[in-house]
């Protein structure tokens, strides 16, 4: 699974893209929110509040309970501000 | 239909020509410039940066375009949105349509630019004095963005 980071969620992570290998336990957006945290500091800052966190699944906006699998690209950002 | 996500300027005499071309079936063109400005909440801006999602970004103006074209009948229409780094006074977007009849090509392109603003990928980091912020949502642009649910009130006007 890839996981992709924009603006300030890029910032406090430190990363624009990971690939990562949840278990499979993981099966939901909140869920992999949830394990994401612990992978350090800066996720554990970036990840703290899921309502200030928009999401989307292989480019399709998803919400917190939407499946993840493997292969999925999901990614993380705040609201949209262009225009 | 087009679509333009490039870090690079436009001019935008130039992009309403091309839009009109030789069709003569057009008998109204409407657009909306978007600019960098120098002040928000009482703070210099000194520049910004879009940052965009590659990929997504393309395929959700794509999908705006395509409802603008669903909702109105259009000849035309265009959109250009840039990313990078921009001093105030740049041009950021460009949303053009055009139309038989005006009230299509005024309404699809209002349409265009708040949807553009709530549904495309695009986060703005401003330049002030303490450094780089972050610009927050708007619920003024969701609000905006949600007018336009209840679906077009020109089509039907169009034909007539």
């Amino acid at each position: 699974m890839k996981v992709l980071y924009f603006a300030w969620l890029r910032q406090r992570t430190g990363v624009g893209e990971e690939d990562i290998n949840p278990p499979a336990t993981v099966i939901d957006v909140a869920g992999l929110i949830d394990w994401l945290r612990a992978r350090g500091p800066g996720h554990a800052d970036a990840l703290q509040d899921v309502s200030a966190i928009r999401v989307a699944i292989n480019q399709e906006f998803a919400e917190l309970d939407s499946p993840v699998a493997p292969g999925d690209e999901v990614a993380l950002f705040p609201p949209m501000t262009g225009g | 239909m087009a679509i333009r996500v490039q870090r690079d300027d436009f001019d935008m005499g130039e992009e309403l020509r091309r839009l009109t071309g030789d069709n003569h079936a057009i008998g109204g063109v409407a657009s909306f410039v978007g600019l960098v400005r120098d002040m928000a909440d009482n703070e210099n801006i000194g520049a910004m940066t879009l940052e965009h999602y590659p990929g997504m970004t393309e395929k959700m103006l794509t999908e705006i375009e395509a409802e603008a074209n669903r909702r109105w009948p259009l000849e035309a229409s265009l959109i250009i949105h840039r990313y990078g780094r921009m001093e105030p006074g740049e041009q950021i977007v460009l949303v053009a349509t055009a139309s038989p009849h005006r009230l299509a090509a005024l309404e699809s392109c209002h349409f265009l630019i708040d949807w553009l603003k709530t549904k495309a990928p695009f986060w703005k980091l401003e330049e002030s004095g303490g450094g780089g912020r972050w610009v927050d949502a708007r619920d003024a642009d969701d609000a905006a963005a949600q007018r336009w649910n209840a679906g077009p009130t020109s089509k039907k006007h169009a034909a007539e």
